[in-house]
């Protein structure tokens, strides 16, 4: 066996190796996708629920809570950027840093400074990478949020939004993310959403009219309890979506590698081939060539 | 009499729906019984367990955290953290 034949058989065998792995990782992604869809589905009752509830205190009463009221000047933001914790996943992380990039920008042309907090180790590395501040950050569970991280993560802001950013250095005046939103499995788009402070928006159509609520114990306490929930609701569908955004932005990436490995593989199995001939009609020249001149040199003799 | 129909949710999930002939609930107020065509309210559940007694006699027990408790037209909400 000549050496390019070896060296081309070599490569098919790592090649293929290669594929099979992306080839797993293309069918695991593909099941987590439906995976983390079905968690957002079963998340909606709640949110849905809480939003009713949020609506019903929010329209039936005039109370004026931390989180609702905006300031006349704000100073700082915090902007909350969610990426992934592992790779593979094509342009899903970059993406969404580039957006938050991008709210970034817009905030400080407003003139307003800002603080970042991280969920995801792709983000962390990006930003520790060019020295830049980071507020705070949380990795280890981008791929399958629990409520639990998304409660952590909604805590420490809502702690930092109700500071007072004029005498807290850590006091924001706003509050926004950044997530994926899974509009589909084809299509994940990178979102900046306002999350803080929350508006209450005067809306005429409403899906049917509220029943008139008795609030226990009284307006304030239930707002001041269900704004926080609701925040972490948010929060959470933010994580949950961001995730499924993870898989299928994997699952593609993944595929491709496979097929890129196929074609690589058809190339070389051709390749290959045709040194194999080479070889083979090399061979067969020598014998002829070596028989002829052996046979003419007899003939000469004679 | 008309029945209750309660759905008991979480963040993640929902733990439990059906039909209920009464819901007991303890709030910052104090004890609420929750009857079939009660009015419309919102409240805040202290922690602890809350009571369903379904229609057909079984009777549910959830562990709520930080929850809140929803009622309107006969449709009873409770959302928890746990």
């Amino acid at each position: 066996m000549g050496a390019q034949l070896r060296i081309y058989r070599r490569r098919m065998r790592s090649v293929k190796a290669t594929k099979k792995i992306t080839k797993a990782m293309e069918l695991i992604s593909a099941s987590r996708i439906v995976k983390a869809q079905q968690k957002v589905s079963a998340s909606s009752p709640y949110a849905r629920e809480l939003t009713r509830a949020v609506t019903a205190v929010a329209s039936y009463s005039n109370v004026n809570h931390p989180l609702t009221t905006e300031s006349e000047k704000p100073i700082r933001a915090a902007v909350l950027i969610i990426t992934a914790d592992r790779g593979m996943a094509g342009a899903y992380s970059n993406a969404a840093i580039k957006e938050g990039d991008q709210l970034i920008e817009l905030l400080k042309a407003r003139g307003l400074s800002v603080n970042t907090y991280l969920v995801g180790r792709k983000a962390v590395n990006f930003y520790r990478f060019r020295n830049r501040k980071i507020a705070n950050s949380w990795t280890g569970f981008s791929d399958n949020p629990t409520y639990k991280n998304a409660k952590a993560v909604s805590d420490e802001l809502i702690k930092v939004f109700i500071a007072d950013a004029q005498t807290d250095p850590n006091g924001v005046d706003e509050l926004h993310i950044v997530y994926t939103e899974f509009v589909s499995m084809i299509t994940q788009n990178p979102q900046a959403k306002r999350m803080l402070p929350l508006e209450v928006v005067e809306s005429t159509a409403t899906t049917g009219l509220l029943p008139m609520y008795e609030f226990e114990p009284n307006a304030g306490e239930v707002l001041n309890a269900l704004l926080p929930r609701y925040i972490e609701a948010r929060v959470f569908n933010a994580m949950l979506q961001s995730a499924a955004s993870e898989h299928a932005a994997r699952r593609r990436a993944m595929k491709s590698a496979t097929d890129n490995a196929d074609e690589l593989i058809k190339s070389l199995t051709r390749l290959a081939n045709a040194a194999r001939q080479a070889e083979i009609t090399q061979e067969i020249s020598e014998i002829v060539g070596g028989a002829d001149a052996l046979a003419s040199a007899n003939a000469g003799s004679e | 009499m008309a029945n209750l129909t309660v759905e008991v949710v979480s963040p993640e999930k929902r733990v439990w729906s059906g039909e209920a002939s009464m819901v007991s609930a303890r709030t910052l107020d104090g004890d609420l019984g929750i009857l079939p065509n009660h009015a419309p309210l919102l409240g805040v559940l202290v922690d602890g367990k809350v009571k369903v007694k379904a229609v057909d006699g079984a009777e549910q027990e959830f562990e709520i955290h930080g929850g809140f408790i929803s009622v309107a037209n006969n449709r009873v909400s409770i959302l928890g953290e746990s």
